[in-house]
């Protein structure tokens, strides 16, 4: 079935496809209406799924994990003050290896408060153990949300995942969807998996005090079993493609890389805007391609050394920040390459929603070309230099603000 | 019901690693006889993380969930959730009875909002706060459980406020079943657990707990401080059902006038917390200032009881 819906609607389609059985949720914009969506459902639709309208995030994530551990598929949603509210149990929830699914809709977290698109939510959470996949479309929130059960519940991953994408620009955007059928949805998404259940037949004890003999042990499980996730998320890229339908790239997705001698390097809506910015320096003769990094967390360090290792200029771009190293994903990109290949441009932009437009973009990107760029540039920046934030301007502004 | 009628089958195995005396393990042992195996347990950070035993041995014969501190109101609102998908997709023949269990600590304190949010929910589960009046687990700090003049390790002097009365900020949520216990009461407190298995929501048992090395007095008197609370008026055991409040066992005694009420410091003075009010010399007013809440407390608690016996003789008249 074609429909046209928000980003955040979408995601209320998935998890009623992917039969969850218990949605644990409490609202904050952008994300409000994946809540209301999937209460509707319930209330107005019969789909069979216990609603439990939580008093926070912090417990919202809580309530998930008990309920995953008493052995039934869980969902929940949220954004960032959410989400950093449940930093704790974001940890909980990975230590205890426990399947389940999460959106986060990227926003920028205050002061002052902001509600628009920003990624320093979930990039900030990126070491707590969660898998993270972030969407450009809204076709791949739908298909992603219904592949993440389908990682999260492989017997060699078992862990949970994050499935994000950007504030307003795709929460509440509409775009044309094709809802898979059911049963084509049921063939792929087999009924929940998990480890371990609570089962007063087999009373077992889970997260009890646990020794420094074994605790390391617990923490070089969930490594590994990240490392096994990239294989799981490429198959189930695959296999959803073939039983569904719809394939949006599995660690990451390229544009124009094949001739490619300089690359971008973006996540979420912004590397659609890298996409129309690399045509238009192609345009201009520059062979200049794209990747945009679907699965952050485990981060696609083969893919990224074989795709950028060989390029002439790569430039990242970051709505998130890495204080004294640039943007996160610029230094994540770098310390990967370890000096193979050119020294990426790190470009950090739209925080808080700011606009990125392509042409910025292009620019910016033609600048590192010719070896005109910064190390590090904030180029929507309001300063009368915008473009040219240099390190010592920087610090000739903590001069003046000093004096 | 006698003690020896109590079931035999232990659900909290023996050579776990409580403390000589512990009240928890005593309060954990009988809650389980009372719910038996059916049941699925969570636990958030307090003593209980820890007498469970460490990992990979365990002392529950129940599963059990251990969560993250102030979560016990919501991972009992999950644990329940599943339990409704599970029983409705005939997972379960006879519905498993969810158990929360918390400290002061995890319950007045860092917990209050999620046990709050899950109580209006009326999430269906019993939650069992057992009150040792500090934060035994770190090393006994105050909390908000911590009654007046106790000596904590962040209370040198002794508290200088009054505790919450946790069990009626319940009450005021509507929820139906509260009660008290106490485990000089055993048959009182086992049989509270059976009539809150039979309720769906949210049930709230306080026990409270008193705790030797926290309360300083000798692992062999936990059971007599915890009758000594009773008998001074310094802990009431009642329930709640449905807007009305029945006290019960030696709380009922005393309102009925069929026991005498102790003085506090009968109470006080077996518990090195409140040491610092008998030595070196006598505090006249705070042990005063102690027994003046007690006593007003029981004045209202006797004149209500007094009220409604003279209305139900008033009814019982034969007509004219």
């Amino acid at each position: 079935m074609r429909l046209v819906e928000t980003g955040n609607h979408v995601v209320a389609h998935a998890v009623r496809l992917a039969r969850v059985e218990v949605v644990s949720a409490y609202p904050i914009t952008p994300q409000t209406q994946v809540v209301e969506k999937i209460s509707r459902f319930i209330e107005e639709e019969g789909f069979e799924c216990e609603y439990i309208p939580v008093e926070s995030e912090h417990s919202a994530m809580a309530a998930m994990i008990a309920a995953a551990a008493a052995g039934v598929r869980a969902f929940s949603a949220t954004s960032a003050h959410g989400l950093v509210y449940m930093y704790e149990l974001l940890h909980w929830a990975a230590g205890s290896r426990l399947p389940m699914v999460m959106a986060n809709v990227n926003r920028a977290l205050g002061p002052g408060w902001n509600i628009w698109c920003d990624q320093q939510d979930t990039m900030s959470a990126r070491d707590t153990g969660w898998i993270q996949i972030y969407c450009s479309t809204h076709q791949e929130i739908l298909d992603t949300v219904i592949q993440a059960y389908r990682v999260s519940e492989d017997p060699s991953v078992f862990l949970p995942v994050m499935v994000c994408y950007d504030a307003f620009t795709m929460s509440h955007t509409y775009m044309q969807v094709d809802l898979p059928d059911q049963e084509a949805v049921d063939r792929f998404l087999p009924p929940f998996r998990s480890p371990w259940r609570m089962d007063p037949r087999f009373p077992l004890t889970h997260g009890s005090v646990i020794y420094p003999q074994d605790y390391e042990e617990t923490r070089f499980s969930i490594y590994r079993a990240h490392e096994a996730a990239k294989e799981v998320i490429r198959r189930a890229a695959e296999e959803y493609r073939d039983l569904v339908g719809g394939y949006h790239g599995d660690l990451v997705e390229t544009y124009f890389m094949e001739e490619a001698e300089h690359a971008v390097v973006a996540v979420g809506s912004l590397a659609l805007e890298a996409r129309v910015a690399a045509e238009e320096l192609r345009r201009a003769g520059h062979p200049c391609g794209v990747v945009r990094i679907r699965t952050y967390r485990p981060f696609p360090s083969e893919e990224l050394r074989r795709l950028l290792g060989k390029m002439r200029t790569v430039v990242v771009l970051d709505r998130a920040v890495s204080f004294g190293l640039g943007g996160i994903l610029a230094s994540e990109v770098r310390a990967t390459l370890g000096g193979e290949g050119p020294r990426p441009v790190s470009v950090i932009a739209g925080l808080g929603g700011r606009d990125v437009p392509y042409t910025l973009i292009a620019e910016r990107t033609e600048a590192a070309i010719k070896g005109q760029a910064m190390e590090e540039e904030w180029p929507t920046l309001a300063l009368s230099d915008r473009h040219r934030v240099s390190k010592e301007a920087l610090r000739a502004l903590g001069e003046v603000s000093e004096a | 019901m006698r003690i020896k009628d109590l079931p035999d089958e232990e659900l909290l195995l023996p050579g776990n690693a409580a403390c000589q005396g512990c009240p928890s393990s005593i309060a954990l042992r009988l809650a389980l006889k009372a719910l038996g195996r059916n049941t699925l347990m969570t636990v958030v950070a307090s003593c209980t993380s820890v007498l469970q035993s460490p990992f990979p041995a365990s002392a529950l014969g129940v599963p059990l969930l251990n969560m993250a501190f102030a979560t016990a109101g919501a991972s009992g609102s999950g644990l329940a959730a599943a339990v409704e998908r599970l029983v409705r997709k005939g997972v379960y023949a006879e519905r498993p009875t969810v158990l929360v269990w918390a400290g002061d600590g995890g319950t007045y304190d860092i917990g209050i909002q999620a046990l709050s949010g899950a109580a209006e929910r009326n999430a269906d589960f019993i939650y069992v706060c057992y009150n040792n009046e500090a934060y035994s687990n770190t090393g006994t700090q105050r909390s908000g459980a911590t009654p007046y003049a106790a000596w904590t390790t962040n209370t040198v002097s002794g508290k200088r406020e009054w505790r919450k009365d946790m069990a009626q900020i319940m009450v005021a949520h509507g929820i139906p079943y509260v009660a008290t216990a106490s485990l000089a009461y055993p048959i009182d407190l086992y049989e509270k657990f059976l009539r809150a298995k039979e309720i769906r929501g949210t049930r709230y048992i306080e026990v409270l707990a008193p705790c030797p090395p926290g309360w300083k007095f000798p692992s062999g008197h936990t059971i007599k401080v915890a009758r000594l609370a009773v008998q001074t008026g310094m802990w009431l055991l009642y329930e709640h059902r449905e807007g009305t409040t029945s006290y019960t066992a030696g709380t009922q005694r005393l309102i009925q006038g069929k026991a005498r009420r102790l003085p506090v410091e009968e109470y006080l003075k077996v518990q090195g917390r409140f040491r610092h009010l008998f030595h070196p010399e006598r505090d006249e007013g705070r042990i005063a200032e102690i027994q003046r809440r007690v006593d007003r407390v029981f004045e209202t608690l006797e004149f209500t009881y007094r009220m409604r016996e003279h209305i139900m003789d008033i009814e019982m008249l034969p007509p004219r």
